[in-house]
């Protein structure tokens, strides 16, 4: 299918809900562990390698054609924090009503009508792309790019900074990109045969814990 | 891949009947200025609605729940009925550009509170240039307040020109700050064509009055363009 459906799906302006939330960018500000440019791209750099492989391999999956539900639990398994995995089932509910409206397809229908509490939000990016004929490797990609690129535009707003550092930072993470859909497209290829074992289970321990703690924040201004 | 019938499509997702067949709530968006009194102004209209109607709200905060904690405090709608969308900083992206959060957050307020008649949907204090997409509200208002400029009006701005319902609030300051009401009502005309300006002073008694009569009508437009009702 065409190149022009992943940059629309992957597009940030894609009206699925992700401009609320910063992917830990604001805890993460706050602590005082991102501060510029540098601490931008570790901060990045770590979430893209971590939950965004794990993120991009799940995407992969369910592109491919993988049970949803095996991957929803899969990616439960993934995510050791509750308040991650309901804000992962919001932004799944909020992509699929997207999706839905963009693409119509019986089969984005059928997950609407079985999972009204959602899934988790990778997957449904993998069914989204599966349904506008997209490869695995796309929704990997797509994945992987909104892992780096959403806490860095939340940096934009939160810290003032210059959105040519931020997009810069993106733009040197682009070979990492291409590696971490490369790993997640493998690790998808092997659920078939292997079950969703086969899929990386990545995790950064550091986002999990400061996302408990934020989303007891009385004052905030992301939702994640 | 396939595409939607246009006839079909602006309405799918936002659609005027909910699963089980019964007419969905009728939604108002409220937005305007920072301070210039949006949520005084539905806190006013569901204390003088929320006899004859089932109400909920959504508030867009820029900071998370200071309008929701407001409406709750004063106890105008049982708390079951007030939810608080989180913004990312932006109410304006996600009352027009992204609604989805929007969206979800009303149809879980019809879910667990409905069936409702009027869901209001308020943003948080914003430019002058936000305003609702149609996809998430039926009618929108858009509150300004004499205190901040009597020449607000005449500078125009989608939420004054285009809004439903234009209020001008506090007129009650308007001696003490030099306001010139009868220029603002001149100039609104003059933006606005035949669209109505509602002047309200929330401290009078009666003082929501204007905007009251306005969401009745509208809801009685509403549930006459909707006649599937309620176990219907």
């Amino acid at each position: 299918m065409s190149t022009a459906a992943l940059l629309l799906i992957a597009d940030g302006r894609f009206p699925a809900g992700g401009h609320a939330h910063s992917g830990g960018m604001e805890a993460a500000i706050r602590a005082g562990r991102v501060t510029g440019p540098a601490t931008l791209a570790a901060f990045c750099s770590g979430r893209l390698h971590t939950a965004g492989l794990t993120a991009a391999a799940l995407a992969a999956a369910a592109c491919g054609g993988c049970d949803p539900c095996d991957l929803d639990e899969a990616a439960d398994a993934r995510t050791p924090s509750p308040a991650l995995r309901a804000t992962a089932r919001r932004l799944g509910r909020q992509l699929l009503r997207a999706a839905r409206a963009t693409w119509p397809a019986p089969h984005l229908d059928a997950v609407a009508a079985e999972h009204p509490g959602g899934l988790h939000q990778p997957v449904v990016l993998g069914l989204a792309a599966r349904a506008v004929g997209l490869a695995p490797r796309d929704a990997a990609l797509a994945a992987a790019h909104e892992a780096a690129g959403g806490p860095a535009f939340a940096a934009v707003r939160l810290l003032g900074l210059d959105p040519f550092d931020a997009t810069a930072v993106l733009a040197r993470l682009a070979p990492d990109l291409d590696r971490v859909a490369d790993r997640a497209t493998a690790a998808a290829a092997a659920v078939p045969r292997h079950g969703t074992d086969a899929l990386p289970a990545a995790s950064a321990p550091l986002l999990d814990i400061t996302a408990e703690a934020h989303a007891t924040w009385p004052v905030r201004l992301f939702a994640s | 891949m396939h595409l939607d019938h246009h006839e079909t499509y602006p309405t799918r997702h936002t659609c005027t009947l909910r699963p089980d067949g019964t007419r969905r709530a009728l939604r108002i968006g409220l937005g305007g200025p920072v301070g210039s009194g949006k949520t005084a102004t539905v806190a006013a209209l569901c204390r003088e609605l929320r006899d004859s109607l089932s109400i909920a709200v959504v508030t867009n905060d820029i900071y998370t729940r200071e309008d929701a904690d407001f409406l709750l405090r004063n106890a105008v709608l049982p708390a079951e009925r007030i939810t608080a969308v989180e913004t990312g900083a932006c109410p304006h992206t996600a009352i027009r550009d992204d609604i989805s959060a929007n969206l979800e957050a009303v149809e879980e307020l019809e879910d667990r509170t409905g069936p409702l008649d009027l869901i209001f949907v308020e943003s948080g204090g914003d430019n002058l240039t936000a305003t609702f997409s149609t996809g998430l509200v039926d009618a929108q208002v858009f509150v300004i307040d004499v205190a901040a400029g009597d020449d607000i009006p005449r500078k125009g701005g989608p939420g004054v020109t285009t809004a439903d319902l234009l209020v001008v609030n506090k007129t009650d300051l308007a001696p003490h700050v030099g306001s010139d009401l009868a220029a603002m009502a001149r100039d609104a005309r003059a933006q606005r064509g035949d669209l109505p300006v509602a002047f309200t002073s929330l401290t009078a008694p009666g003082g929501i009055g204007p905007v009251v009569d306005w969401v009745r009508g509208r809801l009685a437009a509403w549930t006459a363009a909707h006649p599937a009702g309620v176990g219907a």
